[in-house]
C-alpha cells in the first residue's frame, strides 16, 4: 500500500537529491549533458570564493529572520483578534485567510501593479497625503528593493501563522484562563504566563518550518527583481537558480544547492539545541 | 449548559485578549476597538484583490488616470474577451486544469493507501517513514531543481504536462499522506473489526468501510494538491517551453514583457486564475486548517 506513495517520493525527491550531491563534484553543462567531468570541489571552492556569494548569504539572512519575526508577532496578535468572539467570525476568517492561498505569480503582480512607479496607486495614495513629493521606484531603488518584497512576503505569511496559533489557542482551557482571573491576573499577565507558555511548542514548530520554507522561497523575488538593482535582493537559492539557467553551469548550481541545505540543516540543529537549552534552564 | 460555558469562555477569552474585560454583560455590542482593527486587516488583505479586479474592468485608456479615478469611467469587460480570444490564456488555463486534475487523483490514491497504511499497520521502520516523509518536505528547491531536470529531460518528460505531474505529486505527498493518516486515525477501529467479522475480506472492509468514511479527508487532501499545482510556479517555469504545457502561472509572467506590461491582461488573467482557488479554499478551509495545525504540531 506504501508502494506507489513510496516510488513517486523516491523517484522525484530522494534520487535527485542524492544525484545533487553527485552533480556538486561535476562541471555540467546544460547544454551539453554528456561532456560531465568529475572536478572535487572545485565548485564549492569557487563558490566561497565569490563575493555575489557573500552579499546573498546576507540578504538571505535578512529576507529569512526578518519576514518570520514579523510573521511571528503579526500572526500572533492576529490570532488572538480571531480568536475572539467578534461578529461573523468565520467569513472573516476565510476572508484574512486568503492571501495564503493565492498564487505568488498573482500576489507578485498585484503588488507589482500597486507598487508601478508611474500609474501605481501607492505612490499616488502618499503623494496625495502629502507623505512623499515624487514618485518612488519601490522595487527598483536599491534601498527600497529588499524591504518592499519583506514586506510583500510578510503580507502573504502573516495568514499561515495566525491559522497556527488560532489552532492552538484553541487547546488553551477556560480553567487555566478563569483561575488566572480569579487570583487577579490582568489580561496582558494572563498572555505573558498562561497563554504564551501553551502555545509555545505550536509557535517554536510553525517557527522553524516558516524559516525553512522562506529561506528556500524565491518565487516572488525572481519575478519581481529578480535579484536586482545591483544584486540588492539577491538570495542563496536564486543565486543558484541564475547560476543553473543562465550560465548553464548545473554543477555549480547543484553545489549553491547543497551549501543552502547545510546551512539550513546548521540552522535546525542549533535552534534544537537552543531549544532544548531553555528548556533544561 | 453548554450555553453558559461558552459564555464564560467568551468572556474570558475577551479578558485574556484586550487586557479590560470589566463588562461580562453587553458583550454583544455593536461596536468595540477590536473590529476597528478587523477592519484595518480586512482592508489591507482585499484592497489589492478589490484593486486588480477593478484594473481589470477599466478600459486601457483610461489606465493612466486610474490611480486618482480609482473607478474607471467607462467600465468594460474588453480585457477578459481579449485574453480569451487574442492570447494563449484559455490553453494555459487547459494546461493547468489537466495538470491539477492529474495531481489531485494520482496525490490522493497514494496519499489514501499510505495514510491507510500508516495509520492501521504496525510494521518495522513506519515511524522512520513517517517521519521521512514529513523531512523531506523540507528538502530546498533549489537543491533538486537542477538534478530533477536533468531527470525529466533524459525521461523525456520535459516541457510535458505528465512530467509536471509527476513532480506535484511527490512535492504535494508529504502533506496529503499525513492529512489522510490523521483523517484515518479518527475512524474507530471498531467500526472495521465489525466488518471483518461479518465476513469482509481486508480488502473488502478497506473499500466499504475506510473509503466512504475517510471522504472528508479525501476532499482535503484532493484540495491541497489541486491549490498547490495550480499555484505552482518555479517548476513550471523551469520545466515548462511551451504554449503545449505552460500553466496559468507561467503564462501570467509572459505578459509582462521587456518593455510594455499588459495591465489589462495581468489583473484579467489574475483575477480568472484566483477564482478556482477562493472557490476550493472556501471549501476545504476548515479540513485543510486543521490537518495543517495537528501535522504540524505532531512533526
Amino acid at each position: 500500500m506504501l508502494a506507489p506513495a513510496l516510488a513517486v517520493i523516491l523517484g522525484l525527491i530522494i534520487y535527485p537529491a542524492i544525484n545533487a550531491l553527485y552533480l556538486s563534484l561535476t562541471s555540467t553543462n546544460l547544454l551539453n549533458l554528456n561532456a560531465q567531468t568529475f572536478i572535487g570541489f572545485e565548485n564549492f571552492l569557487k563558490i566561497f570564493q565569490d563575493d555575489e556569494f557573500y552579499i546573498s548569504l546576507r540578504n538571505s539572512a535578512i529576507w529569512t529572520f526578518g519576514n518570520v519575526a514579523f510573521q511571528v508577532v503579526l500572526g500572533t496578535i492576529g490570532a488572538l483578534v480571531l480568536n475572539r468572539k467578534i461578529r461573523a467570525r468565520g467569513a472573516i476568517r476565510g476572508l484574512v485567510l486568503v492571501p495564503w492561498a493565492t498564487p505568488s505569480v498573482l500576489v507578485a503582480l498585484m503588488w507589482m501593479w500597486i507598487l508601478d512607479p508611474n500609474l501605481g496607486i501607492l505612490n499616488h495614495i502618499l503623494q496625495t497625503l502629502g507623505l512623499q513629493t515624487e514618485s518612488m521606484a519601490w522595487l527598483a531603488d536599491r534601498s527600497t528593493a529588499l524591504p518592499t518584497l519583506m514586506f510583500i512576503d510578510i503580507w502573504q505569511g502573516v495568514p499561515f501563522f495566525a491559522v497556527m496559533i488560532l489552532a492552538a489557542l484553541q487547546g488553551v482551557p477556560n480553567e487555566l484562563l478563569e483561575a488566572a482571573t480569579i487570583d487577579g491576573a490582568n489580561g496582558w499577565k494572563t498572555f505573558w504566563r498562561v497563554v504564551l507558555p501553551l502555545i509555545m511548542p505550536t509557535l517554536l514548530i510553525t517557527t522553524i518550518l516558516r524559516l525553512i520554507w522562506t529561506a528556500n522561497y524565491f518565487d516572488l523575488i525572481l519575478i519581481l527583481t529578480n535579484g536586482g538593482p545591483a544584486n540588492a535582493t539577491i538570495t542563496i537559492p536564486l543565486l543558484g537558480y541564475h547560476t543553473a539557467y543562465r550560465g548553464m553551469e548545473f554543477g555549480t548550481a547543484a553545489a549553491l544547492g547543497v551549501v543552502q541545505a547545510v546551512l539550513l540543516a546548521i540552522l535546525v540543529v542549533f535552534y534544537v539545541r537552543q531549544i532544548r537549552k531553555s528548556e533544561l534552564a | 449548559m453548554s450555553a453558559v460555558t461558552t459564555t464564560e469562555s467568551i468572556v474570558l477569552k475577551g479578558r485574556v485578549t484586550t487586557g479590560h474585560g470589566r463588562r461580562p454583560k453587553h458583550r454583544r455590542r455593536w461596536f468595540r476597538p477590536v473590529y476597528l482593527l478587523i477592519a484595518a486587516w480586512l482592508v489591507g488583505v482585499l484592497g489589492p484583490y478589490l484593486w486588480m479586479f477593478v484594473t481589470s474592468i477599466t478600459p486601457p485608456s483610461e489606465l493612466a488616470q486610474s490611480a486618482s479615478r480609482i473607478v474607471p469611467a467607462n467600465p468594460s469587460i474588453e480585457a477578459y474577451v481579449d485574453l480569451l480570444t487574442g492570447t494563449a490564456f484559455l490553453q494555459y488555463a487547459a494546461n493547468s486544469l489537466m495538470v491539477a486534475a492529474g495531481t489531485v487523483v494520482l496525490t490522493t490514491a497514494c496519499a489514501l493507501l499510505a495514510g491507510t497504511a500508516l495509520s492501521r499497520y504496525k510494521f518495522r521502520g513506519r515511524t522512520a517513514i513517517l517521519y521521512g516523509i514529513l523531512l523531506i518536505q523540507l528538502f530546498p528547491a533549489i537543491l533538486l531543481i537542477v538534478p530533477l531536470y536533468i531527470e525529466l529531460k533524459s525521461l523525456g518528460l520535459l516541457d510535458n504536462k505528465f512530467g509536471l505531474i509527476l513532480v506535484y505529486t511527490a512535492f504535494s505527498l508529504s502533506f496529503s499522506t499525513w492529512l489522510m493518516k490523521g483523517f484515518i486515525d479518527q475512524i474507530p477501529h471498531e467500526i472495521e473489526e465489525a466488518s471483518l467479522v461479518d465476513g469482509c475480506s481486508r480488502f473488502q472492509s478497506f473499500i466499504y468501510v475506510i473509503l466512504p468514511l475517510a471522504r472528508p479527508g479525501i476532499a482535503a487532501a484532493g484540495t491541497y494538491a489541486f491549490i498547490y499545482s495550480w499555484n505552482e510556479f518555479l517548476f513550471a517555469l523551469t520545466f515548462t517551453a511551451s504554449d503545449q504545457s505552460r500553466t496559468i502561472p507561467v503564462g501570467l509572467r509572459q505578459f509582462i514583457g521587456e518593455n510594455i506590461i499588459r495591465w489589462e491582461y495581468l489583473t484579467a488573467g489574475g483575477v480568472l486564475a484566483a477564482i478556482p482557488i477562493l472557490i476550493g479554499f472556501m471549501f476545504a478551509q476548515k479540513a485543510l486548517i486543521s490537518g495543517l495545525a495537528s501535522g504540524a504540531v505532531k512533526g
